[in-house]
């Protein structure tokens, strides 16, 4: 789950990473006001998007003057900007963060992930703060900075000292810098963080260590921890088809293409879009409907497909185990129905009692492709749907 | 021989009451030599009950003193199943299998940190289990696709596992074990581990190996079969139209800062010398043309 950078300060602030003092808004009277309350000669308005390159887009602005403020505020809100992480469609923009200026003498990066190879929590700094981080690793991999941190003794003062000089933390701000990692780190730890970046961090004219922008993404399979992160969820922020899934319990991840697919299993669901690409077709999303795929489940998850006007046609792959493809073939013949199916559907059975969950199908009198095997199934699907169904 | 279990395997079920422990513990015991090999369920609460015939220990220690069971497959509930985790490699058993989907990381780690020097082997989480057809099977996959052989199958994915071994049917081909490791970024097992076990199995010819994308398993295990590996090995990455930074439902099925792709993955096992496929529903076509 992803937070606002705004929500993501105050968290941080919790565990006593500093930053500048802001105040989030909803309207341009809200940045007014917030504006004159920050005090000062100068502001920064920045739009609040899950998404990164805010700045580029034309998101971010600094404001000398109230008047200033006014404008921005005005401008932003309301926008839709575009970056390199929200698509060409770009996102409304229906929340600021004012901010105080900040004096920047240097510009740094930290950032918090878990590594898989190390299995720890892995600390990375970089002296080229407000640079995108892949591209500093591609660039000057030299100039990052990784430390793995050991989860029973936690962050160590000498560690913190080290990384802060490396990537050219002043001696006058080391303590600063060693104080704002171990909050760094209490954060992420305490509050299931699965990445952190503060992109950049900035050591100030008066050599103060601040986090000038915070990104924080946390473990969705830690949240019934954290009922406060969960309530600073933005489903504007999200795609209203996977957060309709969700309530399913269905794992759904809308894709450019337009071959619906509907697999139980996430290796499966997988292997089978790639066996569309294979076949000359794109998939129209990612569908996981799980174990235990129930007639309602399966049946949701055809609504949820078809609302999707570039579906042209549905692809089923389901390998029966537990869950019997006879019961499979039912929920897909009432999901059928039910949604009244106008796309060509083309259904793969393999394993349990596939014999009779063909039947039911071909019984159904309803316009089912039978296939195969998962190559035969994506070759009639795209096939179907006008495309060449050969090998791209 | 097999590897991780076998027929004389004895093994305890943590979570054995719950909905989903009560069903698999009961499909496990009506498969192969099952009955022999469940000999005990664990609940602190129900200590000196049982479940239909298997005696209920309330700690892992307990179950293990009283019926010699070294294995353990756990079903407890997310938030629990690290702490069972603990329970189980401070009894010092040999494996533990841990089925449970959702696992937070941050459990993962800890108990991934306390496990250092300790005997005991983990499978999972998020994973459906192990099994060595026709003898036993520990886990949530359907026994009765399987048949005994001499195939080695490891995988992240439960559906796609059964995939590959339904197409290994199809050409008469059985299996000696298949190891689901699960889709976790902190686990137990990697296809790295399970593949050295294959490479020590006499039972054992040749190996499937299905990934998929995130993290970089997959490529470790490419370059040890390069450096070690005597038995042919043919894999298949899924995920190659997965988008970046989505998370395709495994936790760890996603594409982090350009890193962890299936073209990425598949490049460095061509360069290995594995023999890949693009076209899922081929891995057992290609598997028997190397033998």
């Amino acid at each position: 789950m992803n937070v606002h950078e705004y929500q993501g300060k105050e968290i941080l602030r919790r565990y006593g990473v500093a930053t500048p003092r802001g105040v989030p808004c909803f309207s341009v009277a809200d940045a007014d006001s917030a504006a004159r309350q920050l005090g000062g000669k100068v502001w920064v308005v920045k739009a609040q998007i899950h998404a990164g390159g805010r700045g580029k887009g034309g998101g971010v602005k600094v404001a000398k003057s109230l008047q200033e403020v006014h404008d921005y505020a005005a401008k932003i809100l309301g926008m839709t900007l575009v970056t390199h992480q929200t698509g060409p469609e770009g996102r409304l923009v229906k929340r600021l963060l004012v901010e105080e200026g900040a004096d920047i003498r240097k510009e740094l990066y930290v950032g918090m992930v878990v590594d898989r190879s190390t299995q720890r929590v892995t600390l990375m700094a970089s002296s080229e703060g407000g640079m995108e981080i892949e591209e500093v690793a591609a660039r000057h991999p030299e100039k990052i900075h990784k430390v793995a941190i050991d989860p029973e003794s936690g962050l160590s003062d000498a560690q913190a000292d080290e990384v802060a000089r490396k990537i050219g933390v002043p001696d006058a701000s080391i303590a600063q810098a060693r104080s704002f990692m171990h909050g760094l780190y209490r954060a992420f730890v305490e509050c299931d963080a699965s990445l952190a970046e503060i992109n950049p961090l900035i050591i100030t004219g008066s050599g103060d260590v601040l986090a000038l922008d915070a990104k924080l993404n946390f473990d969705s399979n830690a949240l019934f921890r954290h009922p406060d992160i969960v309530a600073m969820r933005d489903l504007d922020e999200e795609d209203p088809a996977e957060v309709e899934a969700s309530k399913y319990d269905l794992s759904y991840i809308s894709l450019g293409g337009n071959i619906g697919c509907l697999v139980n299993g996430a290796g499966l669901a997988m292997a089978t879009m790639d066996t569309i690409k294979l076949f000359g077709a794109e998939p129209a999303n990612f569908l996981d409907v799980g174990g235990g795929a129930t007639a309602q489940k399966v049946t949701e998850a055809f609504k949820l497909m078809l609302k999707n006007p570039a579906v042209k046609g549905i692809l089923v792959n389901i390998f029966g185990g537990i869950m019997r493809c006879d019961t499979i073939a039912e929920g897909v013949i009432a999901a059928a129905k039910e949604v009244k199916l106008n796309v060509p559907l083309v259904v793969r059975m393999k394993g349990t009692n596939e014999e009779q969950g063909r039947k039911a199908l071909k019984d159904s009198g309803l316009p089912i492709i039978s296939a195969d095997n998962m190559a035969d199934a994506a070759k009639k699907i795209v096939a179907a749907v006008g495309g060449q169904g050969r090998p791209a | 021989m097999s590897i991780l279990i076998d027929r004389n395997t004895r093994v305890m079920t943590q979570g054995i009451t719950g909905k989903t422990g009560a069903f698999h513990t009961r499909l496990c015991r009506d498969y192969a030599n099952g009955k022999a090999c469940f000999v005990a369920g664990v609940n602190p609460s129900k200590a000196g009950e049982s479940f239909e015939g298997i005696p209920i220990y309330g700690t892992v220690r307990d179950a293990k003193e009283q019926t010699g069971a070294t294995v353990s497959v756990i079903y407890v509930p997310p938030p629990f199943a690290a702490s069972a985790i603990d329970e189980a490699v401070d009894a010092d058993l040999d494996l533990v299998i841990c089925i449970t989907e959702g696992v937070p990381v941050r459990d993962m780690i800890t108990t991934r940190n306390r496990m250092r020097g300790k005997k005991t082997i983990l499978v999972g989480p998020n994973c459906p289990g192990v099994i060595t057809p026709d003898e036993i099977k520990i886990g949530i996959m359907p026994g009765h696709i399987h048949k005994k052989g001499r195939i080695g199958v490891v995988s992240r994915s439960g559906t796609l596992t059964y995939e590959a071994v339904g197409q290994l049917m199809d050409l008469g081909l059985g299996q000696s074990t298949c190891v689901g490791i699960g889709g976790d970024p902190v686990n137990g097992l990697k296809h790295v581990d399970v593949m050295r076990l294959f490479n020590d199995d006499p039972e054992t010819d040749a190996v499937i190996m299905v990934g998929e994308i995130g993290g970089d398993d997959e490529e470790t295990c490419a370059r040890w079969i390069k450096a070690y590996m005597k038995k042919p090995v043919v894999g298949f990455i899924a995920g190659v139209t997965a988008p970046a930074g989505k998370r395709m439902g495994h936790a760890g099925a996603i594409i982090s800062g350009g890193k962890g792709t299936a073209n990425e993955k598949l490049a460095v096992m061509e360069e290995c010398g594995i023999k890949v496929t693009r076209n899922p529903a081929e891995m057992a076509t290609l598997l028997k043309s190397v033998l």
